[in-house]
């Protein structure tokens, strides 16, 4: 009875990864198709999509403005996310709950509606459509995130040597970049590269705040239009490829925070 | 207080105003812009409340929230009935050392962007997708079966993606779970199946209300899964969101319908949250 109950848990768990990996399986598979529809049978290997992709100058040149979107949108964030969770953490400010709510408050709504108010706030005050709109949009998504992981991360221990280097003499600049910023690394770089992948994945924000020049997850979007494409296979498959990079350097990150 | 001190009181307020000022700039101002909007005609300008009353009248409007609310309710029932067992079969069935692994393998497609991990559902799911192919393949159906374009495959998409968001966060709430509390029930004399049902299931229960309130909340307003595996045979709200801004450049009736989707997931949040304290006490 016991290892039925055993047996049935494992065939469960089994089922529920062959749930989870499916599609992925079936879009990286068929982005190695030889013919031109990712459906079955197989008929790769072949990487002619992947070379479709890269020659492909809308694609490449969304990749390069999809990774300067996450790469200044990601810095912009940390760095106001890091300095007003130093603020908050070290000095006493009034009406500071209040205050920290309202950094935070972006990370309940949806990204819909945090893309349409600027659409309709950029509309009125006249400022078109581009990649800095978009980037403006993403910081405001991933600067609560920055702000929660650095300001979660500050404790007395921080405090401490902080206090010490004051003592010595140091100058606030000098304690902010000799001290606070190596101490705080890990919850510094955890929240740039968490960012990065938000950013680099985001669409709805940067459908709605871009026109001509736009990022990858919008120019994929305008794939889809063309039905099943083994080359939407290639350049999803590339995609998810960086991503899975990029969390791999956060869950580093965040593994070297041990010794404390 | 000497100058030393007010350039004290000055430092504090240089470090956490960049970070206000542009929450209030880019997020707070766009709030109210939209707001403002959604009073207001589209043609013509001036002030309406038509655009609200549109939502209450016109009866496409209302199907699209009560589609709306029904995709959420299903995908997160189904979501967390697929999640809970799965993070218990991890947490407790598999050794300590491989712990980490499965769970970081459980959650690895978690991370494909949005739109990629939609579209892979449309190859599985489509007229002639894998699954399609295989049941003829076998011979188990004639005719392919509509799969996408259908409620079912938008359910498909949403929870693919929230039983591994739920996963994570209720994997994380067995493993906090005091294994003393197990002990003493056993000691009582409690079997496996009384142990779970009035010990660790109540114990487990506030976390799955926050699993299950993120999946309603990120379920309900989203709008490229309905749009790539749905279709438009059948609008959620989202869809109808961008409808107005894509294809009429409606901005005024758009915002209000994005407000009225945020009012719901906000008497939402305080009915949950009112739950919760009640479980507590």
């Amino acid at each position: 009875m016991r290892a039925a109950v055993r047996f049935a848990a494992w065939v469960y768990a089994i089922a529920v990864y062959g749930f989870i990996f499916l599609p992925v399986i079936v879009l990286v598979l068929f982005s190695l198709q030889a013919t031109s529809f990712p459906i079955p049978p197989f008929t790769g290997p072949s990487l002619r999509w992947y070379q479709a992709v890269l020659s492909d100058a809308r694609l490449t040149s969304a990749l390069v403005n999809s990774l300067l979107v996450a790469v200044l949108s990601s810095l912009a964030s940390v760095t106001l996310g890091f300095l007003s969770a130093w603020g908050f953490a070290r000095f006493v400010l009034p009406g500071s709950a209040l205050l920290r709510g309202l950094i935070t408050l972006p990370l309940t709504v949806s990204y819909l509606i945090i893309g349409m108010g600027l659409l309709v706030l950029f509309n009125w005050a006249g400022v078109p459509k581009s990649l800095l709109a978009a980037g403006i949009g993403h910081v405001v998504i991933n600067l609560p995130l920055c702000f929660a992981i650095v300001y979660s991360q500050m404790g007395d221990h921080q405090i401490n040597i902080e206090r010490a280097a004051r003592d010595l003499g140091a100058a606030e600049w000098k304690v902010l970049l000799m001290i606070t910023v190596p101490v705080m690394a890990p919850a510094i770089f955890a929240g740039f590269f968490l960012s990065m992948t938000f950013s680099w994945d985001e669409f709805v924000i940067s459908f709605l705040l871009t026109r001509f020049e736009t990022t990858l997850p919008v120019e994929i979007w305008n794939l889809l239009r063309s039905g099943l494409n083994p080359k939407t296979n290639a350049v999803g498959s590339l995609v998810f490829a960086v991503s899975i990079v990029l969390v791999v350097f956060f869950e580093l990150t965040l593994l070297r925070r041990k010794p404390a | 207080m000497s100058i030393a001190g007010n350039d004290k009181r000055a430092l504090p307020w240089a470090l956490v105003t960049p970070a206000l000022a542009w929450t209030c700039a880019f997020f707070v101002l766009p709030f109210i812009a939209m707001g403002v909007s959604s009073l207001t005609a589209h043609e013509g300008g001036g002030f309406t409340t038509a655009n609200y009353s549109q939502f209450f009248t016109d009866p496409s409007y209302w199907r699209a929230m009560v589609n709306s609310l029904e995709v959420t309710a299903i995908v997160t029932v189904i979501s967390i009935l697929l999640a809970y067992p799965f993070a218990w079969i991890l947490a407790e069935m598999v050794p300590e050392r491989w712990q980490r692994l499965a769970l970081m393998l459980a959650v690895l497609p978690f991370w494909t962007s949005y739109v990629v991990r939609s579209y892979s559902w449309l190859l599985v799911l489509a007229q002639n997708g894998v699954i399609n192919r295989t049941l003829t393949g076998i011979g188990l159906i004639g005719e392919p079966l509509q799969l996408a374009n259908t409620r079912f495959a938008t359910v498909t998409g949403f929870v693919h993606f929230f039983v591994m968001l739920l996963t994570l966060t209720i994997f994380a709430n067995l493993k906090q779970l005091s294994p003393s509390y197990r002990k003493a029930a056993a000691d009582l004399g409690a079997g496996p199946v009384r142990t779970f049902v009035h010990v660790v299931l109540p114990l487990t229960l506030p976390g799955i209300m926050v699993g299950a309130f993120l999946t309603f909340v990120l379920c309900i307003g989203d709008y490229i899964t309905p749009q790539i595996l749905g279709g438009n045979n059948e609008l959620v709200m989202p869809q109808l969101v961008m409808m107005q801004i894509g294809r009429r450049g409606d901005f005024p009736l758009a915002s209000a319908l994005a407000i009225i989707l945020m009012a719901v997931v906000t008497i939402a949040y305080l009915a949950c949250a009112r739950w919760l304290k009640i479980e507590r006490a």
